[in-house]
């Protein structure tokens, strides 16, 4: 059982740049689904998904959620709280006992880095990450690459910055994934202490200061703070940090162009982004929230079919 | 398309499918008793050109505009379980409620019914329309379902392993409906 995009979707670093444009180009038409009164195809109808949601998510659960009810599949949400998993029981035992149930899918976020792929090498079931520990967000990375393509054309050659705490960031890592991939130029900007070690060997520019950043991109790619995930002082202050690499109006006007701006949510406002700039004209964070469920629908469908090989044959021979 | 297609056997020459498409665009009129409440939706993809040039046939003779839709069937077909997706779904435009209309799909070759089945599914989505008809270019014979057409271009008795392709100016640089041997690889 492989689909066009295998098994699993783990993240965009293995992922061929045909096989990211494969569903940028799915998600295409069912962006038109979700306009419609019934909003509701049969395609995957009679498969089983259960989302295993280990941490908190709101975006991404429901975003996973309706991209699942509108292809008609059949969802189980298993939160971490008020599970076995408090318990004490494993990732593995968890996944294996829904998987006695017969499913089909397990769309699993988890704290810890490479969760998604310890669960895929181990359970039959396909397995999509919906986030892992600062590795990787592939459908979050997807649904940027949609959003920027929707406005900015073909990619190639595109200047994006991901701006803010790309240490702790793995939306930074599939953005810069995909991206390269799709042949844009990539760049980063934030304070040294929120810059991994050798982020350079990614291929991408660094700025050291967002006026520069400004004046270079196309698109804005502006990261949340991850507050929660700092266990010791990366930055002096939330207000400092606004400061010095807050993206605000004034930087904005200054701008030789106009700037695409890009958050993933939940957004700190007037922390890494300004609410003036949130809100404003050049804003599409809304419209990312529109497509990630077009490019969710897309993955799990790819995901879900049998044998493409077969598709082949069947063709002109069913009409 | 190329021109070595020594073996495909031409059934309908550009200027026959023209003819055809004509007296079809006739019958729609005549059994829709008029283009009041008229909605033509075309099934992706051939379907579709078929669709615009019949609207245009009518549009013509009857001096009136017509509301066109497009239906893509991918996401109901009921065998993604064995076919595996298939990874091009088309777009599927009917900006309009088709509540009370009278609709009708067309498509360019009526062979199992199954593809009919699924874009009944899929227009019962959309609406409820005060009925339905099916107008299709070629039919083939070798339905697996209950469907018969309203409307027929020209009916054909085909092996079974053969494939019938509509060409389309827009998609294929001519327009004629050819059969393909099964030995053909080509793909409609």
């Amino acid at each position: 059982m492989t689909s066009a995009l295998g098994k699993d979707l783990l993240g965009l670093e293995f992922l061929s740049s045909e096989q990211i444009q494969l569903i940028l180009d799915t998600a295409e038409p069912f962006k038109e689904i979700s306009e419609r009164a019934i909003k509701k195809v049969p395609a995957l109808r009679g498969s089983t998904i259960v989302n295993l949601f280990f941490e908190n998510s709101t975006r991404t659960r429901i975003s996973f959620e309706f991209a699942e009810k509108r292809l008609s599949a059949d969802t189980v949400n298993v939160a971490s709280s008020g599970s076995s998993v408090q318990k004490g029981e494993t990732l593995v035992d968890t996944a294996r006992n829904l998987e006695a149930m017969r499913i089909d899918m397990v769309v699993i976020r988890h704290g810890a880095s490479g969760a998604a792929t310890f669960l895929a090498d181990r359970i039959e079931s396909g397995v999509i990450n919906a986030g892992d520990g600062t590795h990787e967000h592939p459908t979050q990375g997807l649904l940027d690459l949609l959003t920027l393509r929707d406005n900015l054309g073909d990619l190639k050659g595109k200047r994006v910055c991901i701006c803010g705490d790309v240490l702790h960031s793995r939306v930074a890592r599939s953005n810069i994934w995909g991206l390269t991939k799709m042949g844009a130029e990539v760049a980063v900007c934030g304070p040294r202490s929120l810059l991994p070690n050798a982020i350079e060997d990614f291929g991408v520019t660094v700025f050291e200061r967002i006026e520069q950043a400004i004046e270079w991109a196309d698109a804005l790619n502006v990261l949340r703070l991850q507050l929660e995930r700092m266990t010791s002082g990366y930055i002096p202050s939330s207000r400092e940090y606004n400061r010095v690499f807050g993206v605000t109006r004034e930087r904005l006007d200054r701008a030789p162009r106009d700037i695409l701006i890009l958050h993933p949510g939940p957004m700190n406002r007037g922390v890494e982004i300004d609410s003036d700039v949130a809100d404003g004209p050049h804003s599409v964070i809304l419209d990312q929230v529109t497509n990630g469920v077009a490019v969710r629908m897309a993955v799990l469908y790819l995901l879900a079919g049998g044998k493409p090989e077969l598709a082949e044959a069947a063709k002109g021979n069913s009409r | 398309m190329p021109e070595h297609d020594s073996e495909k056997k031409t059934v309908l020459s550009a200027s026959a499918v023209e003819r055809t498409l004509r007296r079809m665009a006739g019958e729609i009129v005549e059994l829709n008793d008029g283009t009041d409440n008229l909605v033509i939706v075309g099934i992706q993809r051939r379907g579709v050109q078929l669709a615009t040039r019949l609207c245009a046939l009518i549009e013509e003779s009857e001096k009136t505009s017509i509301l066109q839709g497009s239906l893509d069937i991918t996401l109901y077909r009921d065998d993604l379980q064995t076919i595996g997706p298939r990874p091009v779904v088309g777009p599927t435009n009917i900006p309009w409620g088709i509540d009370g209309k009278n609709v009708v799909i067309v498509d360019d070759v009526l062979y199992t019914g199954r593809t009919v089945r699924a874009a009944l599914d899929e227009i019962a989505d959309f609406g409820r329309p005060a009925r339905i008809a099916l107008a299709v270019l070629i039919d083939r014979g070798g339905r697996e379902l209950p469907i018969q057409p309203d409307v027929v271009g020209k009916q054909l008795t085909i092996e079974p392993g053969d494939r019938v392709d509509v060409l389309v100016d827009d998609l294929d640089g001519r327009t004629a409906v050819v059969i393909v041997p099964t030995s053909g690889d080509a793909a409609p």
